[in-house]
């Protein structure tokens, strides 16, 4: 029993589990499901309050700011505590065409040619980390929602602008895949 | 907040954590197997997830089921029409998302886990989101 929380969890386990969390949500406190709002509670929180957009009172995010908050003790209990020892088992042309982009380290959630602080001091280190969080935290402002926010809880509210905002992610996801990471990694 | 709310979400907070780690949703290299389709994994968990989504929404919405406190559930439509914003909003986005290997929620749970310098993209995440609040007035929405 207990190995079932070293092991990965296969799809059809971990896509249900995340479903439900709309309706519980939902019925508990009327709250609609997306994370990327906790950055402008962040910012509304922090900021002097001279720009509109973060003129309003934060603590009405505060749920959702706990709710994130468990996501880094989630994130501790599944990635350290109950740690799986063993690398990702990724398609095998994820893998060869990653190695050709220069990628060795296979072992974690993450290369670690990419995320380390050593790494960050390359200009390939800033580009993908602190480049690649501004991105998401404009980006996703921007659109109004995250893959949680839009791809999950808009769809399952069958939103038209939810499926252009997801149409959008693929526009840059594979525009970045396909000709920028060749570029830049 | 009420003590019996906080544990609440954060329990839930901590279980959303534990499964984006267990499916490894949090993986750079699943996004990038996800983009190269070379793999079922990412497009089963998000499908999934919003069909259990959509089944749930239908039935509350159908059955007019009230929330904890008795208040009817309300869904905020969003508004088709600033369809720009959602494109290219999106599409910045995507462009974060597969060079990152991670959206918000991940950054947050592999933090979490010990990887200390995914602090760098969470405080680049949040000035991005600064800077869009600052220049909002001007985006085409």
């Amino acid at each position: 029993m207990l190995d079932l929380l070293y092991q990965p969890w296969p799809w059809y386990v971990a896509g249900p589990i995340i479903g439900i969390m709309i309706p519980l949500l939902l019925i508990v406190g009327n709250k609609a499901f997306g994370i990327s709002s906790n950055f402008r509670h962040i910012c509304a929180a922090c900021t002097p309050a001279n720009v509109k957009f973060f003129q309003y009172d934060w603590k009405t995010g505060l749920w959702n700011l706990v709710l994130l908050l468990g996501v880094v003790i989630g994130g501790f209990l599944g990635g350290w505590v109950f740690a799986n020892p063993e690398p990702i088992d990724l398609s095998e042309s994820t893998v060869s065409s990653l190695q050709e982009l220069g990628i060795q380290d296979f072992t974690g959630f993450v290369p670690a040619d990419l995320f380390s602080w050593e790494v960050l001091a390359s200009p390939t280190g800033i580009i993908v980390l602190a480049i690649g969080g501004f991105l998401v935290g404009f980006g996703t402002r921007y659109a109004g929602g995250c893959t949680s926010g839009h791809a999950i809880s808009g769809l399952s509210n069958l939103q038209l602008a939810s499926l252009i905002a997801v149409i959008g992610f693929f526009i840059g996801g594979l525009l970045m895949t396909y000709v920028l990471l060749p570029i830049i990694l | 907040m009420k003590f019996s709310d906080f544990i609440l979400y954060l329990t839930w907070g901590i279980i959303f954590g534990f499964v984006l780690m267990k499916s490894e949703v949090v993986s750079w290299f699943r996004i990038q197997e996800m983009f190269r389709f070379d793999d079922i994994h990412m497009y089963g968990i998000i499908g999934l997830a919003v069909l259990v989504g959509v089944i749930s929404i239908q039935i509350i919405k159908r059955t007019g089921a009230k929330d904890r406190t008795g208040t009817p559930i309300s869904i905020e439509d969003k508004d088709p029409t600033q369809y720009k914003r959602y494109l290219i909003g999106g599409s910045l986005f995507g462009l974060g998302w597969a060079l990152l290997g991670a959206c918000p929620a991940p950054m947050f749970a592999l933090l979490g886990s010990g990887l200390t310098v995914m602090i760098v993209p969470i405080i680049t995440a949040i000035l991005g989101t600064y800077l869009y609040g600052v220049l909002r007035d001007r985006l085409p929405h």
